[in-house]
C-alpha cells in the first residue's frame, strides 16, 4: 500500500478547493430562502420556482438549446469531414498548413474569431438572430471535433475500408457501414463537446447575438450587471450540473467505447 | 478419348487471363515490384512463393487495385485495369491481415459482399450458410471477430472472400494459422470449388508444400522480381537458379568448374577428389564456374562402394530423424557436408548407419542439375 503523505493531501486538497470553492458556494447559495445573496435565511428550492415562471430566462434557454443541438450537430458532421479528408489525404505539399488551419482557431482569441464573424455577417447583410449564433458556434465548435474525430481516425486500420470496398462497397458506403460505426464512440464524444461549448459560449455569441435572441449565458451576464440575484444562482446550477453530465459523459462514452473498440479491432487483425 | 492436360501457358493461343506488363512499382525510392512481365491464365492455381518483402502483397494489392503501378500495365482479359477502382473489379481478396469487420458478427462478415450485390434475403442466406458450412464456422454465426481464435478468424476471412464466386481470387496467405489436417482439408476444398466454378486462383504461401500441393504453377520472387515461373515438378526438378533450388526444398550445392563435352560434363570441385560427373542440355565454356545441385532424396548411402557414376567416401556427422525418412549429413575430407536421405522402410532398431560410421554416398551422373548461377 501507498504510504499517506502530509504534503500529497494538502497539494490535493488546496487544489480542490481553488477549483471547485467558488461553484460550490454558488450552488449553496441558489438553496438560499432569503433574497439577500449573502445572507443564509435557511433552505429552499424558492428560486427554483421562480425561475421557471420567468418567461425571459426560459426563452434565453430554449434559444441556447437549439443552438446547441442545431451548431454541434453540423460542427460533428464537418468537423468529422475534415479530419476524414485529412487523415485519408496522405502527404502532399502543404498538408502541414492545411492540418494547422483546421487547428489554428482552437487557439484564436474568441474575441477576434466573435468580431471577425460580426464583422462578415454586416457584410453579407445577414441580420444577427439564431442563424448567426449557430453559424459561429458551428465554426469554432467544429474544430474541436475534428481534432477528437482526427485522433480516432489515425488509429483506425486502412485495411477495413480497403476490404469493404474489395468486396464491392462505394467509398461512401464503405465509409457508413464500416468506418462510421467503429469511429462513433468519437464521434459522439466530439458532438457532446460542441454541444458543451456551444451552452458555455458568452464571448461569440455576444457579438452574433441579435435583440431578438439571448442565449442564456448572455441573459445572465447581462442580469448580473444589475445585481445577482439568487435566480441566477439557481439558473447557474441547473448549467452546471448540464455541463458536467455533458463532460463526464462525452468522456465516459469515448473511453469505455474507444477501449472495447480498439480491443476488437486488435483482434480482428493478425498482429 | 485421352484427358487433356491442363497447360494453357505452353498454348501460344491462349489469351491469359492477366497480364503483368514491364510492371515497376515503387514506395519512395524504394522499388519493391521490379520491371515483372507475368501471364496467369483463366482457371489457374497459381502459387506465389518468396521471402519475407519481396512483393507478394505488393503485386496481389495491384490486382485488387489497392495500389497502381508506377510503371507499366496491368490487363485483365485483355483490358487495361489501370483506371478500375477496386469496388468495380471482379477480384476479391483475402487479406493476409484479415481486416474483418469488427463491429459485425461472422455472419454479417461473410454476407458483406453479397448485401453490396443487393442481392435477395434468401439467396444471400443460402449463400452464407454454404460458406460456414464449408469453413466449419455455423457455430460461430453470431460471435464478433473478437470472440474467434486465430484459425477461426483466418477461415471468416476465407468465407467471406469467397462469398461472392468473383472471377479472380487473391489470397494472402490463407491457411497459416490453421492446424494440419484443417489446412489439407480446405486445401482440397480451394481445389474442389476451382474445379466447380472456374474460379482463378492466385495463392501467396510460404508453405512450400501447400504450393505443391495445390498449384498449377508455381512463381518464386525475390526483391521484387520473378527468378522462375514453372510447374511444381519442374521448379523441384529443374531449378533455374541456386537461388530456386535453395528455396523450394532440400538441396545440396557443389561449386566447381565445368569442362563439357557433349551434354556430359565433369565437375572440377577438389583438388584431391576425382571430378564428379552430369548431364546437362546447357553450354558450359571451357572451365565456367558452375553449382551442382543435387536433392538430398536423390542420394544414396551404402556401406560398400557403389557402382554409380558419382561415389564419394565420407563420415557420419549427425542423423537427423523426421519418422517416415531419416537425413543423415556425412561429411567429405574435403570439409563438405553432404545430405543424404533414406526412407526408413525398417523398423530403428535395425537401422544399420550411425554417427561416426564411414560411408559411401552416390549418385547417377542424371540426378543432378546443373546451374550457372
Ligand atoms: N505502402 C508502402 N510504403 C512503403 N513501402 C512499402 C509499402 N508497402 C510495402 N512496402 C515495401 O515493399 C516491400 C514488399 O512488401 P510486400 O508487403 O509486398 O511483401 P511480402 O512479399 O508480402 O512480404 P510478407 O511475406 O512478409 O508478407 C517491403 O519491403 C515493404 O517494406
Ligand atoms: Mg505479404
Amino acid at each position: 500500500m501507498r504510504r499517506f503523505s502530509w504534503f500529497n493531501a494538502t497539494a490535493l486538497t488546496l487544489g480542490f478547493v481553488f477549483l471547485y470553492l467558488p461553484m460550490v458556494i454558488l450552488v449553496i447559495y441558489s438553496f438560499n430562502a432569503s433574497k439577500l445573496v449573502t445572507v443564509w435565511a435557511g433552505f429552499s428550492t424558492r428560486w427554483y420556482g421562480e425561475l421557471m415562471r420567468n418567461e425571459a430566462f426560459l426563452d434565453a434557454a430554449l434559444v441556447t438549446l437549439k443552438v446547441g443541438i442545431v451548431s454541434s450537430t453540423l460542427a460533428t458532421v464537418l468537423g468529422t469531414m475534415g479530419a476524414y479528408v485529412m487523415i485519408r489525404a496522405g502527404r502532399f505539399t502543404g498538408r502541414t498548413l492545411f492540418s494547422g488551419m483546421i487547428y489554428a482557431p482552437l487557439v484564436m482569441p474568441e474575441v477576434i474569431t466573435g468580431l471577425s464573424l460580426l464583422l462578415l455577417f454586416i457584410g453579407i447583410g445577414l441580420d444577427r438572430g439564431i442563424v448567426t449564433i449557430i453559424l459561429a458556434h458551428t465554426t469554432f465548435s467544429m474544430c474541436y471535433v475534428s481534432v477528437v474525430v482526427s485522433s480516432r481516425l489515425v488509429s483506425f486500420d486502412r485495411s477495413l475500408e480497403e476490404a469493404a470496398l474489395d468486396l464491392g462497397a462505394s467509398p461512401f458506403e464503405a465509409f457508413r457501414l464500416v468506418t462510421l460505426p467503429i469511429i462513433a464512440p468519437a464521434v459522439i464524444s466530439g458532438w457532446l463537446l460542441a454541444f458543451t461549448l456551444s451552452l458555455d459560449d458568452l464571448v461569440i455569441a455576444s457579438f452574433t447575438a441579435g435583440p431578438s435572441s439571448t442565449t442564456l449565458p448572455i441573459k445572465i451576464f447581462s442580469a448580473v450587471r444589475l445585481g445577482v440575484s439568487p435566480e441566477i444562482n439557481a439558473l447557474s446550477t441547473i448549467m452546471i450540473s448540464i455541463v458536467t453530465v455533458g463532460v463526464i459523459g462525452a468522456s465516459l462514452v469515448s473511453k469505455r467505447a474507444a477501449v472495447k473498440r480498439q480491443e476488437e479491432e486488435r483482434a480482428a487483425v493478425r498482429t | 478419348m485421352p484427358q487433356k492436360v491442363f497447360a494453357p501457358w505452353d498454348d501460344p493461343q491462349e489469351k491469359p487471363l492477366i497480364q503483368f506488363k514491364n510492371v515497376t512499382k515503387r514506395f519512395g525510392s524504394f522499388t519493391a515490384i521490379d520491371n515483372l512481365n507475368l501471364d496467369i491464365f483463366e482457371r489457374e492455381f497459381f502459387a506465389l512463393l518468396g521471402p519475407s518483402g519481396c512483393g507478394k502483397t505488393t503485386l496481389m494489392r495491384m490486382l485488387a487495385g489497392f495500389e497502381t503501378p508506377t510503371e507499366g500495365t496491368i490487363q485483365l482479359s485483355g483490358k487495361d485495369i489501370g483506371g478500375v477502382p477496386p469496388n468495380q473489379r471482379a477480384v476479391n481478396m483475402m487479406f493476409q491481415s484479415y481486416a474483418l469487420f469488427p463491429h459485425l458478427s461472422v455472419w454479417e462478415n461473410i454476407a458483406f459482399g453479397l448485401k453490396r450485390e443487393g442481392k435477395d434475403k434468401g439467396a444471400i442466406e443460402t449463400r452464407v450458410s454454404e460458406m460456414m458450412r464449408l469453413t466449419r464456422l455455423e457455430k460461430f454465426r453470431n460471435r464478433k471477430p473478437h470472440q474467434l481464435s486465430g484459425g477461426q478468424r483466418q477461415r471468416v476471412a476465407l468465407a467471406r472472400s469467397l462469398a461472392k464466386a468473383p472471377k479472380l481470387l487473391l489470397l494472402d496467405e490463407p491457411l497459416g494459422a490453421l492446424d494440419r489436417k484443417l489446412r489439407e482439408e480446405t486445401q482440397f476444398e480451394l481445389m474442389d470449388i476451382q474445379e466447380k466454378t472456374g474460379t482463378t486462383f492466385v495463392i501467396v504461401t510460404h508453405d512450400q508444400e501447400e504450393a505443391m500441393t495445390v498449384a498449377s504453377r508455381v512463381a518464386v520472387m525475390d526483391e521484387g522480381k520473378l527468378v522462375q515461373v514453372a510447374t511444381p515438378d519442374r521448379i523441384y526438378e529443374g531449378p533455374n537458379s541456386v537461388y530456386v533450388a535453395d528455396f523450394i526444398g532440400d538441396v545440396n550445392i557443389i561449386e566447381g568448374r565445368a569442362h563439357q563435352t557433349g551434354d556430359k560434363v565433369q565437375v572440377i570441385w577438389s583438388e584431391s577428389e576425382p571430378p564428379l560427373m552430369a548431364t546437362t542440355q546447357k553450354n558450359f565454356s571451357l572451365d565456367q564456374k558452375c553449382y551442382m545441385a543435387i536433392r538430398p532424396e536423390k542420394v544414396g548411402i551404402s556401406a560398400d562402394r557403389p557402382t554409380a557414376a558419382n561415389a564419394l567416401k565420407g563420415k557420419i556427422l549427425d542423423i537427423a530423424y523426421l519418422g517416415n525418412i531419416s537425413t543423415y549429413h556425412v561429411e567429405l575430407p574435403s570439409g563438405h557436408v553432404i545430405k543424404a536421405q533414406e526412407a526408413n522402410t525398417r523398423r530403428i532398431a535395425r537401422r544399420h548407419f550411425t554417427w561416426e560410421d564411414e560411408v559411401w554416398i552416390s549418385w547417377t551422373d542424371t540426378a543432378a542439375v546443373l546451374l550457372e548461377q
